[in-house]
């Protein structure tokens, strides 16, 4: 199930498991999972709700931690690395999408998409000029000071696609990204991605249970009872 | 980052205008209470101790009567003699002045004029002893004194009510039946520690007040000058020992007179002051302990229900230090904001007073900045529990906290 590339992969899961709870109550999310994700990849994470997919995608994200196995981003084992260096990493190296878009409310689109900058140290005014550029990438140009009420579904997700991308991420991490859009906004979002994949080689890791959704991605590794029952790489 | 954390917590408190407002009411009111006090003590003491220096640096006042702590009783006790006040000239040795008091309240006439007065008669040392001199004219004079003069010298709140627009030296006053003629304006003096106008006085030689005012020659009060401020004690224990041993106190018998230093009740309105003060601090330091509960109780209702908002932060790259700093960040903003509240209402409150009780207004400079202090850590204090517990979040499960 390796990838035929011969670089070495930029995200590694090796045997990796994941407890939930202890003893009686203990749910086994991920039983031994190998996965590795090569630099311009866009791969679609699926199977059926419990399968685990949703745990192998926030331990990617540096969420959490394996219970036991380890995740290696360039081969750095991230269990050795310390609370301020996961921090450090989401926020330079991932861009996290959501199924609930998760923008602040009652603040402006510019604001919400300049967030991780302000983690960066970034100063005010280049947080302004990325925050900006960002949204204009994403098509809302003119929009920024829309808070996230006067935004529909689909405007939302595009700002919360800018806020992942907005500190040049190499991976972005899509955790059901059209699952609260009608197909129209689906579609939308995407082709976003998919350009984002293409054209700027960002690597795309894509939580779904759309069907419609998951051929947009070159691989599909699906999920069941916590293990990877299958890994196709599709002719682009 | 400072600025951009303190921007965001201004944001989120102004986002629940209402809940904010309340929270920081417990701050303001404490802070207002121990700012206010302070201010109007200050202001009192000073203003007393304007008063008193207007009495002259080493008055001491004699007078008749037993005292037990603020209460005095005259009933059945002889006044003083001019006999008594010579010894106490003669033997005192720490005593450089001596002067009979008396006064009556009384209506004078001048021309088509007339006014309720407070009519003295005193000796021309008095006016030394006070440190008070004319504005115009003359003082009261030994001569005056040997003979008996009808003459007076006005204050100058009885210059300007029976002689408005002209010069009173040598004009007629009638106090009763006498025909006095005026020899001098004093200096103006303003009120006195209890409030009276000390301007709105006439004064007559002792001698020519204790015979045809009084009808007696009999001494009601006198008044000491210490030779300085360093022998006050000394003068006044000479005083006593001279007036027991005239006045044939036994030696078991408490002091059947008093020799007051003015001085006392200064003191006195000092510690008053100083115990309302401490009184207030403890309410103040209740209210500030309650407001500060108030602001944990909402920064804990505010980590609750921003859950989400944290979880977000986290996964775009927020440290558990950042998370820590924001909500510690606006509990201090909280309660600074009440502390410069409570400060604003508190010197605005001691100003009112100060203007409605004509009192000097003082800005407590050192209250002022320790009650800022002050609301700034019940901030840290009471922000670091709500701000620790939202730091200690997990990122995802505060994701997918619904």
């Amino acid at each position: 199930m390796e990838s035929p590339t011969d670089s070495s992969p930029l995200l590694t899961l090796r045997s990796v498991v994941k407890v939930y709870g202890e003893g009686e109550a203990a749910v086994r999310a991920l039983d031994g999972v190998n996965l590795a994700v090569h630099t311009g990849e866009f791969v679609a994470i699926t199977g059926p709700s419990g399968s685990g997919k949703s745990t192998a995608m926030s331990i990617l994200g540096c969420l959490e931690l394996p219970t036991d196995g380890s995740y290696l981003i360039e081969g750095v084992p991230v269990q050795d690395l310390a609370q301020d260096v996961l921090a450090a990493l989401r926020n330079s190296r991932f861009g996290f999408v959501f199924q609930m878009f998760n923008l602040l409310s009652r603040t402006s689109a510019l604001e919400n998409v300049a967030m991780p900058l302000v983690y960066a140290g970034v100063p005010a005014r280049e947080r302004q000029r990325r925050a900006r550029e960002a949204l204009a990438l994403v098509g809302l140009a003119g929009r920024e000071n829309a808070h996230s009420n006067q935004l529909s579904g689909g405007q939302q997700q595009r700002v919360a696609v800018a806020r992942a991308i907005v500190n040049d991420p190499e991976i972005v991490l899509a955790d059901e990204p059209t699952g609260n859009l009608d197909s129209k906004m689906g579609r939308e979002i995407m082709d976003l991605l998919s350009r984002l994949n293409h054209e700027r080689g960002i690597t795309v890791l894509m939580v779904t249970h759309d069907p419609n959704s998951a051929k947009y991605a070159a691989r599909e590794v699906r999920f069941h009872d916590g293990r990877i029952v299958s890994d196709d790489k599709q002719v682009a | 980052m400072f600025t951009s954390t303190l921007s965001l917590a201004f944001s989120a408190l102004l986002r629940n205008k209402m809940r904010s407002s309340l929270t920081m009411l417990g701050i303001v009111i404490g802070v207002a209470a121990v700012v206010m006090m302070q201010a109007m003590g200050r202001g009192a003491t000073a203003y007393v101790g304007e008063a008193i220096s207007g009495l002259g640096s080493n008055m001491l006042i004699v007078i008749p009567g037993s005292v037990r702590g603020m209460q005095q009783s005259s009933l059945g006790v002889p006044l003083f003699t001019t006999g008594d006040l010579d010894a106490v000239r003669r033997l005192a040795h720490d005593v450089s002045l001596v002067s009979a008091a008396g006064s009556r309240i009384t209506r004078i006439v001048a021309g088509p004029y007339n006014r309720q007065v407070t009519i003295s008669g005193v000796a021309p040392e008095y006016f030394a002893i006070r440190s008070w001199g004319s504005a115009s004219g003359r003082l009261l004079n030994a001569a005056d004194e040997r003979q008996a003069a009808t003459v007076c010298v006005i204050g100058q709140t009885v210059a300007e009510a029976l002689y408005p627009g002209q010069d009173p030296i040598g004009r007629e006053l009638r106090v009763r039946d006498i025909a006095c003629r005026v020899v001098g304006v004093m200096e103006p003096k303003g009120a006195s520690a209890f409030g009276m106008d000390q301007d709105d006085v006439v004064f007559l030689p002792y001698s020519t007040f204790s015979r045809r005012i009084m009808g007696s020659d009999r001494v009601q009060v006198f008044m000491a000058a210490a030779r300085s401020p360093e022998v006050i004690e000394d003068a006044k224990s000479q005083i006593t020992s001279i007036l027991r041993r005239r006045r044939h106190v036994l030696s078991a018998e408490d002091d059947n007179f008093a020799v007051r230093d003015p001085r006392e009740l200064q003191a006195l309105l000092q510690s008053v002051t100083g115990m309302l003060t401490s009184v207030l601090a403890g309410v103040a330091a209740v209210s500030l302990v309650v407001g500060g509960i108030g602001i944990m109780n909402i920064m804990l209702v505010s980590v609750t229900e921003r859950t989400r908002e944290i979880g977000v932060r986290l996964a775009i790259g927020a440290r558990a230090f950042d998370i820590l700093n924001q909500f510690l960040i606006e509990a201090i903003t909280l309660s600074a904001l009440g502390g410069v509240l409570g400060i604003g209402v508190g010197l605005t409150g001691a100003m009112g007073v100060a203007r409605l009780i004509h009192v000097p207004f003082v800005i407590p400079t050192l209250a002022t900045p320790v009650a800022f202090g002050v609301s700034v850590l019940v901030g840290i204090v009471f922000g670091v529990f709500p701000a620790r517990r939202a730091a200690r979040l997990n990122p995802l499960a505060a994701l997918r906290y619904e």
